[in-house]
Parts: C-alpha cells; structure tokens; sequence
C-alpha cells in the first residue's frame, strides 16, 4: 500500500493556526464551522502550532512505523492499525500518559480522561486532510515519502545554480 | 440553449465566464477558488488586528485562548471589528452624499456650470422638513442654505444631525433620542466608532453594539442627503422604460459604462454623449452607448433610461465582452482587477476621482468646475478606442431583459394619487389591511462571490409576490432582480400572487399604463435605500404608528460591502426584521450574535436573521411579516400565528 504522510515545510508557515481549527471541526458532528457553533458542539484539535523565537511550526502525530507510544502503552489502547494508523482505542485506554511520555512529537493530548491524538478521521472526497487542504501557504503537503524526497532533491540540486 | 453555470443564474454571465476561461483571463470566481479554504477566525470574527501586540486569534469553540493579549473576550472582539465596518459603509454613503453637497453648493453660487438644480420642488422640500426658510427667497439662496445645513450634519453642532431627526417617525426620533442612538455629526459617529474600538477604549460589547446602531443611524442620514442631493441636482426619479443585461451593448457603437455609484459624473457623460453622437458618427460609429454597471448604473437608469449592463460580482464580465470601448468609474465597489481584464480586452478603464485610482488605469481626474471639459475628454477617448475596435469581433451574450424603473416616492405617491388624489397613500393602507398585499419587503445590497450570483434574491422575491408580498428594490438587488425579468410588467401574471396582481394593475391602469406596475418596484441605486425609508415612514405617519409595527422587512440576500452591513444596521434601528443571506463575521461572540438576532428587538423593534437558505429566509421573512399583521389587528393567511 502507498501510504502518503503529512510533511512540513517549516519555512512556509506563518502561524495562523488555520491548520487547527479545521482539525477541530473535521471532528465535531456538523463537520462545519458555523454548523458547529450553532449546535454549540465542543471541538477538540489534534495538532498545534508552536512558536519558538522566530519559528512557527505545526505539531502533528507522524503515524512511526515504530511507534513509541504504540510500545510503551501498558493496555494495548494504543495500537498500529493494519493500514499503518497509530490509533487509540478509548475503553482500553487508563489514561497513564505513557505513550505522552514516549512521543517525541508531543502529539498525544488529553480528551476526557483519555490519550486522544490524530486519528485521520478527517480526509476530504481527495482523501486529503483537512489540516492540509486549510493550509493556506502550502506548509503541510500530504504526500508519500517517495513524492516528498524527491521534491527535497530537486530543491537541492536547483540550490547548486 | 440557454447557457446555465455553476457561479450564476445569469445566462450572460455564463456564456462570459466560459469565454474568459477559454482565454485565460482571470476572473472574481477564480480568485475566489484560489483563496479556499477561507479563515475561520476570520469568518467568526475572532480575529483582532487593532493593536501592534496582535494579532490575536480567539478560539471560536471556547477554548485557550480565549482572551486577546489585552484582555478582549471573544464578543468585545467581535463587536469592535462590526463597528468598524458600519462605520466603513456610514463613511462611504456619506462621502458620496457630501461630494453631492458639495456639488449643490458649488452650483447655487453659480461656480459649476454643468449643474442646475434640476428638481426645485424638491429642494423646497428638503428646506421645508429642514426648516430653512423658501417664502420669498430665489432657488439659490434655498439650494446654498440646503447644501450648508448637509455639510453642517457632519460635525458636531447644536442639533443632531437633522438629516436622520426629521427622516424618521416622530416616535422613532424620540425614542433615539431617548436611546442615546440619535448621532450628533455623521463624520463624528464614524470617528466616534474609530475612538471607541482603539486599544483600550470600549471593552463592553453591548456598549460597543450600541455605537455601531448609532453610527447606523448616521448612515441612514448619508443615504438620505445623496438621494436628496442627487434628485434636486439631477431631477426626482419618474417611471422610464429600459433594458438589463449584457444584451444592452451595440457591437457598432461606441460603448461607455459607467460603473462606481455617485452622478455626480456620470449625469455629465450621459448629457454630453448627447452631444457627441456626431464626433462617434464621424468616426464610424452608429452613436454613443452608454450603459450603467452597479449604482453610477442605477442612479443614470432611473433618471434617464440609460440601460443596465450588469452588476456587483460581474462587473469584469462586461470586460469580457470584448465590446466595451470605456469603463468609466467612480468610486465604491470597483474591483482593481478589472484593469488587468480591461488591459487584456483592449477596454480603455478611465478612474476619475482623487480617492480612487488603480495601477494600470488611465486616470482623468474629474471636478465640478470642469464637469463638461473632463466628460468630453472621457468620450474622446472612448471614441478613439472605438476606431481601433471597429470591425473587430466582439461577444455580446443575446440576453436582454425589459425594465421598468424610476420609483422614487415622489412617483409612486403620483402614481397612487390616480387612486384617490387627496389621500395618496390611502389605496395602499388598504391594500395593506385587506390583505391584498401582505407586506412590504425591500431588497437591497450586492452579489456575493460565495452565492451563485442571482440566487437569493431570485427564490426570496420568487417566494415573496406570490406570497402578495409587495416588493421593492435597490442597488445590486435590483440589478439582480432587472436581469431576471422581475422589472417587466408582462411578468406580473408569473411572479404575482392574485391579491398584488390586481392592485399593480389597478394603479398601472388609473396611471394610463394599460397594464399592471413590474412585479418589483426599483426604487433606486444603494443610497436610494433610504427611498424605502421615506415610504415606510410616510406610511406609518400616515396610519399614526412607528416604523417597527409596519408588516415592512428588509433582506441583503447576497451582501457583501461594508456599506450593507451599515444599511442593514440602520433597517434594524428603524424597527425593520432584516435579513442577511450570507453569514457575518459576528457567530464567535454568542453575546453579539444574541442581541443582534434577538435582544436588539426590546430596543429598537428591529432584528437580523441570519439565513443561508433562501427558501427558509423567505419563510422567516413571511413570518415577521404575518407576527406585525397580528399585532396590528390585521388578517394573516392562515388565520393566525404558525
């Protein structure tokens, strides 16, 4: 299976938190701004967006093949689904915060008691996530690893003009 | 066939947009692509640029953060950035208004040949409800007193600002004054509303909203002064017969739109074009066509026919055409791209005023004093452009609709006197209490990139005159409303429901029409708005109630200008249910969007209702009409409340 992950370049994003907001409302049941406040619907993000000094970038899970908080999870809540997704599954899940603990992305957060993180229950009709389709600059891009490395080569050979 | 697209109702506007495809010409609804997914913070309102410490961004599902860095909560953001953008619109309608003002006084000293006061009845009107004195005075001395008094309702004096004091019932000024909401200057609300939404000023929502009704109210008072301006400079609108959409240009004359909103130029070009025919005739053209595009369209329409060519978010389209030799343009609601589609086309796009120029335009600036001089200069040109097109092909859609127009108050109450001359307005009241005609809706506003263009106003006014509802129009509204028929008096059997059919043929037969009225009535360009006002208000003196309990509602169904979220503010202060068919930037403040749609009605009467769906807005629109029928003691269909 070609699976494409969601890559980010860092030089492109000016912190608007676009990216955030549209994951929230990918999550809530009217999956629709205005819809969502009117139902007066809760809404979680699943990634954030940081700024260190003069660096803004967004924070999201990165699905590891071998996955940290897949490994440290005591309970198996915290599973890789055969399609390569690291998901939790929420009744098993005791809220220890391991895998918290283990993701060297910050990726998991705290939703209801329990680790609640990216799930990709999001993809537009192109299978698309909505992070990536409100990106305004083009600083998330869904691409397969393949497609993206050799964007970065590319980049690097225009570099030697 | 008749073309149909995804991006608007129009066919003409179909068949352009797929030529400007065709041949890479970018156009609004590309832009508009190209710019999805737009912000939400945006689109709430959540986001707040009045500092140098932002921009702050408020999380609009209630999470961190939920405070600017200053401490603004969600709804002091909201608040703050919607008076701002009713100040915006209070600024533009009364700059157009005191560019007239200025007009007038210039032409009572006798320094600006090109004008007369054309409407002296009128002026002594105005003087009349203004106090200026007219027994025994000769028309300049009135018609400079009449333009110092609009310029002094600018700033802050002893009186309000007179032009919303004596516009309104006289209950619906004292419960202004009452309310804090009668403005003391135009300029001073729109300053007053850049005061209290600086850093650190207003932080109280409520207070904030109570502003920006104010500074409506200032608005209403611009709208108000340009038409009263515009009509004793230009003449008091009278029904004409003409034609809408792109159908309206001549391949083998020279064509000239006028396009922006203020006459002041435009009543210039249209006389002088006159005088030109035989310069254009020399140069192998058959004349001169002029056509309008938005309300410099309307405005030339209503006082002398000059057909529509099309309006709001398909300004470019006449662009497209190929056939237009000059786009000649005021000011408000110009898009900057047209240069680049005129450039691409071969149009020659002529800006005229200081306030508003754009790159890639031929800039000719106009002034009173040299009216005449520039608008030859404009059409020479025009006329050169012309030579170089002649002969060219060109694509002018076959779309062409008949439009009967030119309802200022002034016409309708004459029209209404051929029912009962000592009580002109009685035949309507009883049309009103029978039940023939329901209610009164007024559309105003633009065409909003995010609607296929036509849309709303289409299926509301559909819903509405069958309904029996009485409908009337302004700006872009009526523009949408023209192009599709809605102007044709030969529509009314169609549109109509029985009991308004037989009162529009009643008063276009004692009028000597042979027919009924159109189905809509178009009462003027934006500013015009406040045509409806004069009616609404002229109807409630007349039956001793206040604006608020008329079955009188208002709908800005494909909004998108400043200036209608400043209208839609002053319907609301007068006591008007008023819709809007896109969403505003107000649904991240829960305390705003409940006063605006709700609480606001305990002050004023009046109410937004926000709705999308133009078949659920027509259903809303007919409730508040039948709740006010109620409470008037008046029959509603159905027999009672639903």
């Amino acid at each position: 299976m070609i699976r494409r992950e969601i890559f980010v370049r860092y030089d492109r994003c000016v912190g608007c938190h676009s990216c955030e907001l549209a994951c929230a409302i990918s999550h809530t049941a009217a999956r629709d701004l205005f819809g969502a406040i009117l139902g007066g619907e809760k809404a979680q993000k699943l990634l954030w967006v940081d700024q260190v000094g003069p660096v803004k970038a967004p924070a999201v899970c990165r699905h590891c093949e071998d996955a940290p908080c897949v490994a440290v999870c005591p309970t198996g809540a915290m599973h890789r689904r055969e399609d390569g997704l690291n998901l939790v599954n929420l009744p098993q899940c005791i809220g220890c915060w391991m895998c918290a603990l283990a993701c060297p992305f910050g990726a998991v957060s705290r939703g209801d008691g329990k680790a609640i993180k990216c799930d990709r229950e999001c993809l537009d009709e192109e299978g698309v996530p909505a992070c990536v389709r409100a990106c305004p600059t083009g600083a998330l891009v869904f691409k397969t690893v393949e497609e993206f490395e050799a964007d970065r080569r590319r980049e690097g050979v225009t570099s030697l003009k | 066939m008749t073309k149909q697209c995804k991006v608007s109702l129009d066919p003409a506007v179909c068949e352009m947009v797929e030529k400007a495809r065709s041949a890479k010409v970018e156009t609004v609804w590309d832009r508009y692509q190209a710019m999805l997914p737009q912000c939400g913070f945006g689109e709430t309102g959540l986001c707040c640029r009045h500092c140098l410490q932002g921009p702050c961004r408020i999380d609009p599902f209630g999470g961190e953060p939920k405070l600017g860095i200053c401490g603004a909560t969600a709804d002091v953001i909201v608040a703050r950035g919607l008076d701002r953008a009713i100040a915006a619109g209070a600024a533009s309608h009364s700059g157009h208004a005191r560019h007239l003002a200025h007009t007038l006084k210039l032409a009572a000293k006798g320094k600006a040949r090109d004008y007369t006061i054309k409407d002296k009845a009128k002026l002594r009107s105005v003087a009349a409800r203004l106090g200026i004195p007219t027994e025994g005075r000769n028309i300049a001395e009135i018609a400079l007193d009449v333009a110092e008094a609009a310029l002094a309702d600018f700033h802050e004096k002893d009186t309000p600002v007179m032009w919303a004091a004596t516009t309104v019932t006289k209950k619906r000024a004292r419960l202004f004054e009452e309310k804090g909401l009668l403005p003391k200057g135009i300029d001073y609300e729109v300053s007053d509303i850049m005061h209290r939404t600086h850093y650190g000023v207003d932080a109280d929502p409520v207070n904030l909203l109570l502003g920006g009704l104010r500074c409506g109210v200032a608005d209403l008072a611009g709208c108000y002064m340009g038409t009263d301006m515009a009509d004793i400079l230009f003449g008091t609108p009278q029904p004409v017969v003409t034609e809408a959409n792109m159908g309206v240009l001549k391949a083998d004359a020279v064509n000239v739109a006028v396009h922006g909103h203020n006459p002041v130029l435009s009543e210039v070009i249209v006389a002088v074009a006159k005088e030109m025919e035989a310069e254009a005739k020399a140069a192998g053209a058959s004349g001169i066509n002029v056509v309008g595009i938005c309300c410099t369209g309307n405005e030339v329409l209503m006082r002398h026919g000059i057909p529509a060519c099309t309006h709001s978010v398909s300004q470019e389209m006449a662009l497209v055409t190929g056939a237009l030799d000059a786009m000649v343009v005021d000011y408000q609601c110009i898009m900057p791209s047209l240069a680049t589609v005129a450039e691409c086309m071969g149009t020659k796009l002529i800006t005229t005023m200081e306030i508003a120029k754009i790159p890639g335009a031929i800039h000719i600036e106009f002034s009173e004093e040299k009216a005449g001089e520039k608008a030859r200069e404009i059409l020479r040109l025009a006329i050169e452009t012309f030579t170089r097109r002649r002969g060219k092909p060109v694509d002018i859609p076959p779309y062409k609709t008949k439009v009967v127009a030119g309802f200022s108050v002034e016409a309708i109450v004459k029209a209404l006197s051929k029912l009962n001359a000592e009580d002109p307005l009685k035949p309507l009241i009883d049309q009103i209490a029978a039940g023939n005609i329901r209610g009164v809706c007024l559309f105003a506003g633009c065409n909003n990139v995010k609607v296929p263009q036509d849309q709303n106003f289409t299926a509301i006014a559909r819903r509405l005159l069958k309904e029996n509802v009485l409908v009337l129009a302004t700006g872009c509204g009526a523009g949408a409303l023209m192009r599709h028929g809605f102007m044709d008096p030969a529509n009314v059997g169609e549109l109509c429901g029985e009991g308004l059919k037989a009162v529009l043929t009643a008063i276009g037969e004692a009028n000597g029409l042979g027919g009924p009225l159109p189905p809509v009535l178009h009462v003027g360009s934006c500013v015009d708005t406040s045509r409806a006002v004069a009616l609404a208000v002229a109807v409630a003196d007349r039956l001793g109630v206040d604006t608020d309990q008329l079955p009188v509602v208002a709908s800005a169904a494909e909004a998108v200008a400043e200036k209608a979220v400043s209208i839609g503010t002053y319907a609301v202060a007068l006591g008007l249910p008023t819709h809007v068919g896109v969403m505003l930037p107000v649904l991240g403040g829960p305390l705003v969007t409940k006063v605006l749609t709700d609480k606001v009605k305990e002050l004023t009467g009046g109410y937004f209702i926000v709705d999308l769906d133009p078949e659920s807005a027509a259903e809303k629109l007919l409730a508040a009409i039948d709740e006010r029928r109620a409470a008037l003691g008046l029959s509603v269909p159905g027999g009672g409340r639903r």
